[in-house]
């Protein structure tokens, strides 16, 4: 990250820290805030986090490492992924992720070069009604089919150039 | 939705706010004996009795004690609680309130699973409903030391943290890794306190208890397991979703209700359960013979049981938190098994070896993820042994 932002990281890890309480319970949820601001926990963030909440700077990477949503290393605006548990593979997960792959021009696990995209696998997403289901970002998507994944990734990029911050996509698309 | 809360007449039919009123004109005693006598059993799979864990926390000295309710759902084919959250959302408050009351406690915690985030808003909203009504903060319902709140805490995407002690250690800002039981969480649960940790449909079906009294949840279901269970049904079936059904049905009527009924297999009880064959579609879910938090994953006529055993195994080795060597060791020879097993490579005293492992993890692993995480490879192994030995060997293989 921009070292000139370090003002503003002890800022904001200092409001966290008061709205969840400067003890080891509000660690957490202030890893998950930072979490979807910056969309990764830079090393940065956890040193402020422990030195407020008066950790070592390893428990906190501890922990942060221990959650498969909290990344210490920079993901995409959009954070997809795609669930690989049975019903939603039974449900045609490999075609998914192939059309996924080739929309976005690189392997699960990558990120695009221009940033805007991360790709992953989650465990069961609890959707397996509507199967195969993913998460782009905090949005679930169900019922996805190759071609919907484009549309997906097209909403991505409007949503971009609409210059609607990324975890404020329109709420979840879920049928029950 | 609607169609969904038709599958649910039990569920539909009770009205939020009745168990409160009813809990606040007797005493907290008067609801935890209403609950044991009513033979509740957590939903979440492991049955342990309601009433006896609230019981053991209200008896278990302290100031303060807390009620957890454990939305953190992530047992493979598992979404009864997400239905349960999202349309039922006053009730499952409800039960905390109760549980809250009946053991002494003012705060209540939502752990909800992290990919359940987007349902934060909504519950957020109903819980401002409640304490607008006074069915939530100070004095509910004008009683007097009636206290109890709730706060919602998002789990990270860990599925160990549905293991209530490594809910807890999540909770407390810690990575989710299971602790040594005894002390149980009754005595020395969330910041030392004792602490009820309670599924959400366990809470919801309290209410009921509360509101209606012990005889209305054994009015379905068995002697051993008393009224009705919900079914997140999914997989190759025509009808997947929500099914309530009494504890005691057989499989087979379930298959029927859902669509399912030409299947090869059914998993029952998601990852950590068993993988019950077609011949077997009598049996019942129940404590006593097929336990489940309710995950029914229909598995079709063309199904590769390998292919299935693998899906679970990689699971567990994804998801195992590694702390002990059993459910860490033992996953990563299941999964180099099940690799020789796809290459037609395993001999039959290999397969048994690794059978016997399944055993010892079964045995030997601290928590409930490793100690079930063999299950489904176990049983389809058993079940479908000529399968899978016959797997990459151009044969394919017997049927049972």
């Amino acid at each position: 990250m921009d070292p000139l932002d370090r003002h503003r990281l002890t800022a904001e890890v200092v409001m966290l820290a008061e709205k969840y309480g400067r003890t080891r319970s509000g660690l957490l949820p202030i890893l998950q805030a930072l979490q979807n601001h910056y969309r990764f926990l830079p090393d940065a963030a956890m040193q402020e986090t422990a030195d407020l909440l008066g950790l070592h700077p390893v428990e906190v990477y501890a922990v942060a490492t221990f959650y498969r949503f909290l990344d210490i290393e920079r993901k995409g605006r959009f954070m997809i992924r795609l669930c690989r548990t049975l019903s939603c593979d039974m449900k045609g997960k490999d075609a998914v992720a192939r059309q996924l792959e080739l929309e976005l021009g690189v392997p699960f696990g990558q990120t695009t070069p221009d940033g805007r995209f991360s790709l992953g696998w989650c465990n069961c997403l609890g959707m397996c009604d509507h199967a195969p289901a993913l998460l782009v970002n905090d949005r679930v998507f169900t019922g996805v089919t190759r071609e919907s994944v484009f549309n997906i990734l097209q909403g991505c990029r409007r949503a971009l150039s609409s210059q609607v911050a990324p975890g404020r996509l329109e709420g979840p698309d879920v049928s029950r | 939705m609607s169609a969904g809360r038709n599958r649910l007449p039990t569920f539909a039919a009770l009205i939020p706010g009745a168990a409160l009123r009813r809990a606040a004109a007797v005493s907290p005693g008067d609801i935890r004996d209403a609950v044991r006598r009513s033979g509740l059993r957590g939903r979440g799979g492991a049955g342990f009795l309601t009433g006896v864990k609230w019981n053991l926390a209200a008896a278990a000295g302290g100031q303060e004690k807390y009620v957890i309710c454990n939305a953190d759902e992530g047992e493979p084919g598992t979404f009864k609680d997400r239905l349960l959250l999202s349309d039922f959302t006053e009730l499952v408050f409800e039960g905390m309130t109760l549980a809250g009351r009946a053991i002494g406690g003012r705060c209540g915690i939502v752990y909800l699973r992290g990919e359940y985030r987007y349902l934060v808003p909504h519950l957020e909203s109903i819980l401002a409903k409640r304490r607008t009504k006074g069915l939530l903060g100070r004095e509910i319902l004008g009683v007097n030391g009636f206290d109890f709140d709730v706060e919602i805490r998002l789990g990270s995407g860990a599925y160990v943290c549905g293991e209530e002690t490594a809910l807890i250690e999540s909770l407390e800002g810690h990575r989710g890794e299971p602790r040594n039981r005894p002390p149980y969480p009754v005595t020395m649960g969330f910041r030392g306190c004792p602490t009820v940790v309670n599924n959400v449909e366990t809470l919801v079906l309290a209410c009921g208890v509360a509101a209606h009294g012990p005889e209305w949840l054994r009015s379905v279901g068995t002697e051993d397991s008393p009224g009705p269970k919900l079914l997140s049904v999914s997989g190759d079936c025509t009808r997947p979703g929500v099914y309530e059904f009494p504890l005691g049905t057989p499989l087979r009527d379930v298959l029927g209700a859902a669509g399912g009924s030409d299947a090869k297999a059914v998993q029952v009880g998601g990852a950590a359960g068993v993988c019950v064959p077609r011949s077997q579609f009598g049996r019942r879910l129940s404590y006593e013979d097929l336990s489940t938090g309710g995950a029914v994953i229909v598995l079709g006529p063309g199904r590769d049981m390998l292919a299935v055993a693998r899906n679970f195994v990689e699971f567990f080795n994804d998801e195992s938190c590694g702390q002990c060597t059993p459910c860490r060791y033992g996953n990563a020879a299941l999964m180099a098994g099940i690799e020789k097993l796809e290459q037609g490579r395993c001999s039959i005293s290999e397969l048994n070896d690794l059978l016997a492992l399944g055993e010892t993890m079964q045995l030997a692993s601290k928590c409930g993820l490793g100690q079930t995480s063999p299950n489904a490879f176990r049983s389809i192994a058993s079940h479908f042994r000529g399968e899978i030995l016959g797997h990459g060997q151009g044969n394919g293989g017997g049927h049972e």
